[in-house]
């Protein structure tokens, strides 16, 4: 089980929890957030006609909520872009600690 | 012949020549299985992004959606949206540690953590079917388009050039060739579709305000906002929303895409390159169709073909004649071509590598026999995909896709996302998720009205996610729990490996961590 042990070793180090601590920090939030807007699209737009009313000249709230979401979708992306760039920074720590961890254990 | 069908004929042959001196240019390439299924994992990051687009840009997108938009308004624009916004699943929760731990197909993810062959087989038979009913549904439209766009050569003979060219692609050229195919293909993809906006746009004095006004007007307020509300639309559309959002997710031949790179970063640049191409594309597709409702009629767009397929070649027509005509139809041609050799190596991984190699083989094939039987499984899955699509020519072609979509939704999701997040998760649990969630999918749309009619007993007629993503998740569940041994008594019978291998592995990409430890304890102190 040497291996199995490994695992674990780089699972306890400092910089692997730092890592899953701010994935989810990041991830989770982001997650319900961009749910709950995506979905809120068909409901509004399925039950009810409130985004019928013209906002821009000729163009409905629905048009203007479904482009939203494209702004959305790209604001997301590099918000996580730049969150994975970190956590790439702490999984080379994640690796090095484990390594002193094996020697003196 | 007319100078019209040699100026359209003369674009075919001119994509078709290209895409054969780039399946030659592979075919030195393609020396081994991991050339074949995932390019030898060398491709770069804005390359994959771009293939990926090529991948994601079928001809649903460039031609149903125009259509769509056309004929119907504002809810034929909801694909576009789920298209796009499923790539946040994708980014969020799927794509690196799918990457971490797979290698070739996506039962190798799962194998990862689950040693049975159960769980690879029932993989195996997921990617099939989904990929099967995707790609019929390209070469339906195929043969549909090339019918009403050079009517001497008629649909089944379309399907049957289609398939042996893609054939050929695939068994030659592999994954190197396929995707490559795929980069060219969207470029000229995104060019036509902006030359279509720029064309649509130049009659409406570059204002997109004044041709939302001119629908409007000519059209009506019904074209500008959502169907009127009721509980079964609103049920029928937040289903179509959830088997879009996450179906992305469960695509095996998208999800291959992410092998392909040989890093995290790489996979995370192609997924940013994929969602500004397709989210740009995406964007336009209201002023194509709005332009095609406007310049082209709907009545004209309806009589061609009721479903609007050729909507976007018919605006192409009207603008700048045959020849844009011929230049629309042959990237819809390369299109639908570079989309089924993607599925077919996805589809021909699943046999060649899972059942094949893994399950009849013990994994024991050399890696010449495993290329044999690779590119042996991409000419079979080629060749019955035509005679399956000779047979389905008169089904829907959105329909079928729409269906790919909801039961990868449900067959696949559930079991990639407990792979990786859920401790507990069982071999029982994976094997019965992934059939409830296939059952249920496929079940339920046998059940509705898309193939029964009138007689439908599920009374819904968009992909029934809303239930049977809900059902593949329980599935797992219940598996889990009652079906077999706990996780940590199958690890101890070496049937799944230990959860915090796979979770250091999916968060990390470390592989071979004794070698990794190694080298990073001889770095100087980085900490």
């Amino acid at each position: 089980m040497a291996r199995e042990g490994e695992w674990v070793r780089v699972e306890r180090t400092p910089a692997f929890k730092q890592l899953i601590a701010s994935k989810k920090a990041f991830i989770i939030p982001a997650l319900i957030f961009f749910l709950i807007f995506y979905f809120g699209l068909p409901v509004l737009t399925g039950f009810t006609t409130i985004l019928n009313a013209s906002a821009i000249g000729p163009v409905s709230w629905a048009y203007v909520y479904a482009f939203a979401q494209f702004i959305m979708t790209w604001t997301l992306l590099h918000l996580y872009v730049s969150q994975a760039n970190k956590w790439d920074v702490l999984v080379d720590q994640a690796r090095v600690q484990a390594a002193k961890a094996g020697e003196e254990g | 012949m007319a100078t019209e069908d040699i100026i359209a004929l003369s674009f075919f042959a001119g994509v078709i020549a290209l895409t054969l001196v780039i399946t030659y240019w592979a075919s030195k390439r393609n020396t081994g299985a991991s050339s074949h299924y995932v390019a030898g994992g060398q491709i770069k990051g804005w390359q994959n992004g771009l293939a990926i687009s090529g991948d994601y840009l079928s001809a649903a997108s460039f031609l149903g959606i125009a259509g769509a938009i056309a004929l119907s308004g504002f809810s034929g624009f909801y694909l576009s949206i789920g298209f796009l916004v499923a790539y946040l699943v994708v980014l969020l929760l799927v794509a690196e540690p799918l990457r971490n731990l797979g290698k070739y197909t996506l039962a190798d993810m799962l194998t990862t953590r689950f040693n049975a062959k159960g769980v690879r087989a029932t993989s195996a038979l997921n990617t099939i079917t989904i990929s099967t009913f995707y790609m019929i549904a390209q070469l339906v439209g195929a043969g549909a388009l090339i019918g009403l766009l050079l009517p001497f050569i008629p649909p089944t003979l379309a399907i049957i050039l289609v398939g042996i060219l893609m054939t050929f692609y695939v068994v030659v050229g592999g994954m190197v060739a396929t995707t490559w195919i795929q980069i060219v293909k969207a470029v000229l993809l995104i060019a036509a579709t902006i030359a279509l906006t720029i064309g649509v746009l130049a009659q409406f004095s570059f204002n997109p305000i004044a041709v939302f006004s001119e629908v409007q007007s000519s059209v009506g307020q019904e074209a500008m906002v959502p169907p009127p509300p009721s509980f079964a639309e609103g049920i029928d559309t937040v289903s179509l929303f959830l088997a879009l959002v996450l179906g992305t997710a469960g695509l095996p031949h998208i999800l291959i895409r992410f092998l392909t790179v040989p890093d995290a970063q790489a996979a995370r640049s192609s997924i940013v390159w994929a969602t500004w191409i397709i989210g740009g594309f995406y964007l336009l597709t209201p002023i194509v169709g709005y332009g095609a409702t406007l310049l082209v009629g709907r009545d004209a767009i309806s009589s061609q073909d009721p479903s609007g397929n050729v909507a976007a070649p018919q605006l192409a027509e009207t603008l700048g004649g045959p020849a844009f005509l011929g230049f629309i139809a042959a990237v819809a041609f390369a299109t639908i071509v570079a989309v089924v050799a993607g599925l077919v190596i996805s589809a021909s991984g699943a046999f060649a590598h899972d059942f094949y190699n893994n399950v009849i083989r013990n994994g024991e094939a050399s890696e010449q026999e495993q290329f044999r039987a690779a590119r042996i499984a991409s000419g079979a899955v080629a060749v019955g995909s035509i005679i399956l699509a000779l047979a389905f020519q008169d089904v829907n072609v959105a329909f079928l896709v729409a269906l790919a979509f909801g039961i990868a939704a449900s067959a696949n999701v559930p079991v990639i996302l407990l792979t990786i997040f859920w401790k507990k998760f069982n071999t029982v649990g994976a094997i019965t998720g992934m059939l409830t969630g296939l059952i249920s999918a496929v079940g339920l749309t046998i059940l509705g009205p898309n193939v029964l009619g009138d007689a439908a007993i599920y009374p819904l007629s968009q992909p029934p996610a809303i239930f049977s993503v809900p059902l593949g998740f329980l599935g797992c569940y219940l598996g889990t729990l009652f079906g077999g041994k706990d996780a940590e008594r199958e690890m101890a019978e070496g049937k799944q490996v230990s959860y915090d291998e796979i979770f250091v592995r999916a968060n990390t990409g470390i592989t071979n961590i004794e070698e990794e430890l190694k080298e990073a304890a001889q770095e100087p102190s980085r900490n």
